[in-house]
């Protein structure tokens, strides 16, 4: 037998050994759409460090989910779409859940993901609408979507003008696509509710370049900047603002917006912006003592361990934490560990996260509690504004969690849920 | 002067302005394209791998330390607390210079006399080779870079402007990034600098000889081999410059790589073989591309605009002038 046809027979058998590998331990199967590569890497990176020392620690201090360990099989998407798809169908699979980490590919993968019976997440991002439940029977989106944000902006801005801020202008700046196009609808109807007016002012991928945007925004004069950037645009943005001397503290990005990549380019310059979030900054938890014990001290920590308390590792820590907690309510229902993706999904829509069960899960205060319900996949709504201290180069929560408008933002979700359904022929559920 | 004047003027200015930084890039891959008939891909990768270089001599990270902490169970992280920026610069020269040398040594040497495309596809691939490599040796964070050069609006200028408005209406006084007025003075010396060296030097006359005729400088005793890595190297200088300038602005990380697309429109306008033109298609793009977001941006209602404007404006210019501004003319003899 030649060489060649040795090393073929070897690689064979490992790619055998592998497979088989992989199908023995693969107890729950939770696929990591990550991008550790490209132009969004400084924002993917931490948040896939956060998914991946989460798992590890439970499967190193509880043995994995009810005895059954995690596996975790990342599929690079570069943040790009059609990318993002190949990931879903290379790893649907016996799939627990799906994260996609993107709006983009959210949008891909619902009408796919449901069709499948696979679930997934999007945590504080991609459709808004699929916070109902009754029409998006797989798709998650708590603790609150873009909506809530907006709208969560929009309030912050009230109490600062005591309730009135008719006249005043409020620019959007948005990265180009369907992530950044998603607050719109609603900061368009909340503008006819107060009377402010509405600058809309995209950005196009991956937004080195804004020069133009920001000479807008210098000749206009928005007394507010409301920004849903991701990469590169919000380290600019947050620079520019600073080199035209916008007021910081009227800067405010949403929660994808807010990390520390986004505003140490602009050092000093930065000082005073805003962000809102839903969970909270800092490593000074009970779950990260135990991925200091579990994880890191024993060298295995995803990455070098550098992002260890940012915040987009911490929300990585978040993420992963509702995604396991939910594989525990679809096993307590299911009277079994080895679940099956329908149970998985079941589990999901029966988590509940109050104070208490935070705490017991080492999230003691790390973000405002929620409960999903048949009927609302979007948990509670809730988020807080936090500001950047250049000095002390950390964010400080500067408010409570707060509730968005639901006047305005469940008539949104219950318009363009139900347009959903008659278009793909749902019949609602959860009667 | 009527407040519509002045901001007109601003956006002129800024626009010329932004225009100098995608000079910067282009000026790169013009150099390489002359001296080689190589479009080297690589240019935005040679900006970001330049600036990545620059910011881990400042701050003394170990290269690879990620690589190496995972294999051997190390901790090393930094060589240094710190290293001034002059000698961080001095170090990140000599390191593209090598790059230079190493990618003449490894690529270009083995595609001598190979069809144009072939050189672009390998350079296609030197691209990702090079953004993984400084990924492995650096990381993916975003970077801060500071090499003192100054950067926000300039308050001078404003203080001086604000006073030009007619009586009575609402004006702010005028806006220029200050980073932006350096990158124009280094742009200027770069040029000069390049014009200099390539008319009164004799190695810059060898590298002309290359440019114009490589079977011609062969005949006549000039190795083609040192010319390429000077031409690279020199290159790989104006990419570290073009880094500096875009890295200051948005700190280093890897979209920064992708600003070799902000050059191409230049140089479709410029040519690929004119350094005038560089700088010229620069400030025509980066003049057209900001008119067109304020200005038929605003009269639409639309935005995002001025990334899709600058190809249209080079494929008009394409349709009329395919050699480019000052590129050679294309004449075919049968």
């Amino acid at each position: 037998m030649g060489l060649k046809k040795m090393l073929v027979g070897l690689l064979g058998s490992v790619i055998a050994i592998g497979g088989f590998l992989e199908v023995a331990t693969a107890d729950l199967k939770f696929p990591m759409l990550v991008y550790r590569t490209g132009a969004y890497a400084p924002n993917g990176i931490p948040n896939a460090d956060g998914f991946v020392d989460y798992y590890k620690m439970i499967n190193a201090r509880d043995g994995g989910i009810g005895g059954e360990k995690i596996v975790f099989p990342e599929c690079e998407t570069g943040y790009k779409t059609q990318v993002g798809v190949e990931c879903y169908e290379k790893h649907k699979e016996n799939a627990m859940v799906f994260q996609p980490m993107s709006t983009g590919i959210t949008y891909q993968l619902i009408p796919k993901a449901s069709a499948d019976g696979v679930t997934v997440y999007s945590t504080g991002y991609g459709r808004t609408s699929a916070k109902n439940g009754k029409v998006f029977k797989w798709i998650f989106n708590a603790p609150a979507t873009y909506w809530d944000g907006a709208s969560i902006a929009v309030r912050h801005i009230l109490k600062q003008n005591m309730g009135n801020i008719k006249g005043k202008k409020i620019a959007l700046v948005y990265h180009n696509s369907a992530y950044g196009k998603e607050p719109i609808r609603t900061l368009q109807v909340l503008a006819k509710k107060h009377g402010y007016k509405l600058m809309l002012l995209p950005v196009d991928h991956p937004g080195q370049e804004q020069k133009a945007t920001w000479l807008k925004i210098r000749k206009q004069r928005p007394n507010y900047v409301l920004m849903w950037g991701w990469g590169v645009m919000n380290q600019v943005a947050i620079k520019q603002a600073s080199s035209i001397k916008f007021p910081m503290e009227n800067f405010i990005g949403i929660w994808w917006s807010g990390s520390e990549n986004d505003v140490m380019p602009a050092g000093a310059g930065a000082h005073g912006y805003k962000a809102l979030t839903f969970n909270a900054p800092g490593d000074d938890y009970q779950v990260h003592k135990d991925i200091k014990k579990y994880v890191h001290d024993k060298g295995q920590a995803s990455g070098d361990g550098s992002h260890f308390g940012t915040v987009l590792y911490n929300r990585g820590l978040f993420q992963a934490m509702v995604q396991v907690e939910a594989a525990r309510v679809a096993q307590k229902i299911h009277g079994t560990s080895k679940i099956t993706p329908a149970m998985y999904r079941d589990g999901m829509e029966n988590v509940d996260l109050n104070a208490k069960r935070m705490e017991e899960l080492g999230f003691k205060n790390f973000a405002p509690p929620f409960k999903n319900t048949c009927e609302n996949h979007g948990g509670s709504g809730l988020a807080a504004v936090q500001q950047w201290d250049a000095k002390a180069k950390k964010w400080n929560m500067i408010t409570e969690y707060m509730y968005g408008d639901s006047e305005v933002v469940d008539k949104l979700i219950a318009e363009d849920s139900t347009k959903y359904a008659k278009e793909q022929k749902i019949a609602m559920r959860c009667n | 002067m009527s407040v519509e004047l002045l901001n007109f003027i601003e956006t002129v200015i800024n626009g010329l302005m932004s225009g100098i930084m995608y000079s910067l890039v282009a000026l790169g891959f013009v150099l390489i394209f002359k001296a080689s008939g190589v479009f080297n891909f690589a240019q935005g990768v040679f900006a970001l791998f330049a600036a990545l270089t620059l910011v881990g001599f400042q701050t003394g990270q170990v290269p690879f330390s990620h690589l190496i902490n995972e294999l051997f169970g190390t901790n090393f992280h930094n060589w240094y607390p710190s290293l001034h920026s002059f000698f961080a610069i001095i170090l990140t020269i000599i390191t593209m210079i090598v790059l230079a040398w190493l990618i003449e040594k490894l690529v270009l040497k083995h595609l001598v006399n190979q069809e144009p495309i072939i050189l672009f596809m390998a350079t296609i691939g030197l691209a990702f080779v090079l953004e993984g490599v400084g990924d492995l040796m650096w990381g993916s964070d975003v970077k801060v870079l500071d090499v003192g050069i100054p950067s926000g609006g300039s308050v001078w200028l404003e203080n001086t402007t604000i006073g030009w408005a007619s009586e009575g209406s609402e004006y702010y006084g005028m806006y220029i990034d200050v980073l932006n007025v350096w990158a124009t003075i280094i742009a200027v010396i770069l040029v000069t600098a390049l014009a200099l060296f390539s008319q009164y030097t004799k190695t810059g006359r060898a590298l002309r000889a290359v440019a114009d005729d490589h079977q011609a400088a062969l005949s006549v005793g000039i190795s083609l081999r040192s010319i390429w890595v000077l031409v690279w190297a020199i290159s790989g200088f104006i990419a570290m410059v073009a880094g500096i300038m875009w890295g200051t602005e948005s700190g280093v990380q890897f979209s920064l790589s992708l600003i070799a697309l902000k050059a191409l429109p230049v140089l479709i306008l410029g040519g690929f073989t004119s350094i005038p033109g560089a700088i010229i298609g620069g400030l025509l793009i980066g003049l057209g591309e900001k008119l067109a977001e304020i200005y038929i941006g605003g009269l639409l209602d639309i935005g995002a605009i001025e990334n899709w404007f600058a190809y249209f404006m080079a494929l008009v210019f394409l349709l009329f002038r395919p050699q480019g501004l000052f590129g050679d003319k294309i004449i075919e003899r049968v």
